[in-house]
């Protein structure tokens, strides 16, 4: 086990990236700390699994650096770095038996059979496949398949970091919640760093400590679950995680007051330095209300998610949505939204630029 | 209840018309010629089993049969290794993958006997390309009208040139069809190249392997025309395989009985042996 470094990493497909936006990486710098479980979050294409085939070897960045506890292990490749990696659809030797599958990684690193054997009831205990050890692993269930994977992953004791490339994508939604579950109590057990890649917000956030959210070659921002729900660094994050995301609503600044359909709208805090460029307020849909006055909006669509109800409005041109606990007020009527302070920010360019007030207290 | 639609038969009947027409039928004219004793006329005497058994006794067939055997065996012992290596060592995606994959289908494209017409040339000891620089050039003496092994290196090398090919292009879409995380994974359990081979390569490649070995069996074991233009079973009788044999017994001395009793133990041995390797190589997947 051991603390990840990455070091001004970029990475290209291409033989001589001219610009920008030939980089799939653009300069990424991130610590994971021993015994960690991380979440990569991202759409498709933000370049999660190219940093993932990074850190495991399979690729070698065009710039920069990667260490496991200060030894660079840049060009490395992978059977030499200890690390294991679990991918999007479960990888299994056919020919070989449940126990077989698990022993692999051990028996190619040339480890004495009783070790083998020592180690595969083990993980095999784990996950719940201590009973399947010697039927052959090419007819078994793909979520069956994948927790054979992932106990190869897990089966050397040794190993740097465990990475998760999309691993419940085959699964059927049904067990996919006990995968999770079973990945959260491996992670807790066997204390190894965990890396998992994945588009799927839920699955990030309830797997890991520190979610890491990706876009467009870049990290947007590195939080607990807790902070990126409630103070999202870029509007990116507040769009891409949430259901809904969060209500972007472009605004104006007037003295120093952020103006949306001509109504001053208060903020968490004071604006950072004198703002340029694209401002506009984020709110989270759970902290718009319905009230007796504010800024003036009407009802376009309801939709009763079963625990409470979305309602979409739309004030000053924009679409903004409001969770609604209770009864919800009818479609074409005209509301008032009232949006709560405290969770009310001022976004410039997509970075967030507000201060919290209690925070500054 | 449930009704049954018919009508499938229609869709069925051309075929079996057409099977018929140019199998059973064929098929059945054999099996009356082989249990009959015909001096032309359309004059018949009952003969019962005595061709089969004459042809199971008499050691011409044995012969025939065992050179069958092993050129058969000969022929799947390299095209099948030298067909998974070259498979294994072409490119999997670029510009070479076409070439590649034309350059490996033409000797395919190419008429038996021409095959046989054009090795024939090549290896003749004074004009032919080969036989000249093996004769000429490195000093060995090649003759296969006169020796019967440098008869039989070349109808092997033959029939590899030109077939080894089809095992090359099956393993080829075998090994295409891995995902590249088989691969990764397989570098992350630092497996060695060898073990990659025999727990991903060759399990991916055993269902298209089995089609391969399955038609390389049944295409040379009935193999006639380019051992016949090549070395026309010689010399002697040395490179007379099963068909040739048979040719010569029906059509050279027109003994139909035993040719169609022949042709009949040829079939089934053709037919026992691929159903005994196919039954073999599926067995597992059944479980």
């Amino acid at each position: 086990m051991a603390k990840i470094t990455l070091s001004k990493l970029r990475h290209s497909y291409l033989p001589n990236p001219a610009s920008e936006s030939d980089y799939a990486l653009k300069e990424i710098d991130l610590d994971w700390s021993d015994g960690g479980a991380y979440a990569l979050l991202g759409p498709s294409g933000c370049g999660k699994s190219t940093l993932l085939n990074i850190i495991s070897g399979l690729l070698v960045p065009s710039d920069g650096k990667i260490l496991f506890d200060d030894k660079d292990v840049t060009t490395l490749p992978p059977d030499q770095r200890n690390i294991a990696q679990v991918f999007q659809f479960p990888v299994i030797y056919d020919t070989m038996t449940v126990y077989d599958n698990l022993a692999f990684p051990l028996r190619n690193r040339a480890r004495d059979e009783a070790t083998v054997k020592t180690r595969v009831t083990a993980i095999a205990e784990m996950l719940e496949l201590t009973e399947m050890l010697n039927t052959r692993a090419a007819g078994l269930s793909p979520d069956t398949k994948q927790k054979i994977s992932m106990g190869r992953g897990l089966v050397r004791e040794d190993v740097n970091v465990v990475m998760f490339d999309e691993p419940l994508t085959v699964i059927d939604p049904h067990l996919k919640w006990k995968l999770r579950s079973k990945l959260k109590e491996l992670h807790q057990r066997v204390k190894a760093t965990m890396i998992y890649v994945t588009h799927d917000q839920t699955e990030a956030l309830t797997f890991a400590d520190q979610v890491v959210v990706m876009q467009l070659g870049e990290v947007v921002q590195v939080g607990t679950p807790v902070e990126l729900f409630e103070r999202p660094a870029h509007t990116f994050v507040g769009h891409f995680i949430g259901s809904p995301g969060m209500n972007i609503l472009p605004c104006a600044l007037v003295d120093g007051a952020a103006h949306f359909a001509d109504q001053a709208i208060a903020l968490e805090g004071p604006i950072n330095g004198s703002p340029e460029g694209k401002t506009e307020i984020g709110i989270r849909p759970e902290f718009v209300s319905l009230a007796s006055s504010g800024l003036p909006a009407t009802v376009t669509k309801v939709s009763d998610v079963g625990r409470h109800t979305v309602v979409e409005c739309t004030a000053g041109g924009e679409r903004i949505n409001a969770i609604i606990e209770g009864q919800a007020p009818e479609k074409g009527a005209t509301v008032h939204l009232e949006f709560r302070r405290d969770q009310t920010r001022l976004y410039v360019d997509g970075w967030l630029a507000t201060t919290a007030e209690e925070a500054m207290a | 209840m449930k009704t049954e639609n018919q009508k499938a038969w229609l869709f069925v009947l051309p075929v079996l018309a057409l099977v018929a027409f140019n199998a059973l039928i064929p098929m059945m004219t054999v099996v009356n010629y082989s249990v009959q004793e015909t001096f032309g006329d359309n004059v018949f005497f009952w003969q019962g089993l005595d061709w089969f058994q004459q042809i199971l006794r008499s050691e011409r067939f044995h012969d025939a049969l065992g050179r069958q055997f092993l050129f058969t065996f000969l022929i799947l012992v390299i095209e099948v290794p030298l067909g998974i290596a070259i498979a294994l060592s072409m490119p999997r995606k670029g510009f070479w993958v076409p070439v590649c994959l034309v350059l490996m289908a033409l000797p395919m494209l190419i008429p038996w006997n021409v095959v046989g017409a054009m090795w024939n040339i090549f290896t003749l000891p004074d004009i032919g390309l080969l036989g000249y620089f093996l004769n000429h050039v490195l000093g060995i003496n090649y003759d296969m009208t006169q020796d019967p092994v440098a008869a039989w290196v070349t109808i092997v090398t033959m029939d590899v040139w030109h077939w080894t090919s089809l095992v090359v292009l099956l393993s080829y879409a075998g090994l295409v069809s891995i995902p590249d995380a088989y691969y990764q994974a397989a570098k992350i359990d630092g497996a060695s190249n060898w073990a990659v081979f025999r727990f991903i390569q060759l399990p991916k490649m055993k269902t298209v392997l089995t089609i391969a070995i399955l038609l390389r069996f049944m295409d040379s074991f009935n193999i006639y025309t380019e051992p016949f233009v090549l070395t026309g079973g010689g010399p002697g009788n040395s490179t007379t395989l099963l068909s040739i044999d048979l040719v010569k017994i029906a059509l050279g001395q027109f003994d139909l009985g035993p040719a169609a009793a022949m042709s009949l133990i040829y079939f089934a041995i053709t037919l026992l042996v691929s159903w005994l390797f196919y039954t073999l190589m599926t067995k597992d997947d059944l479980n």
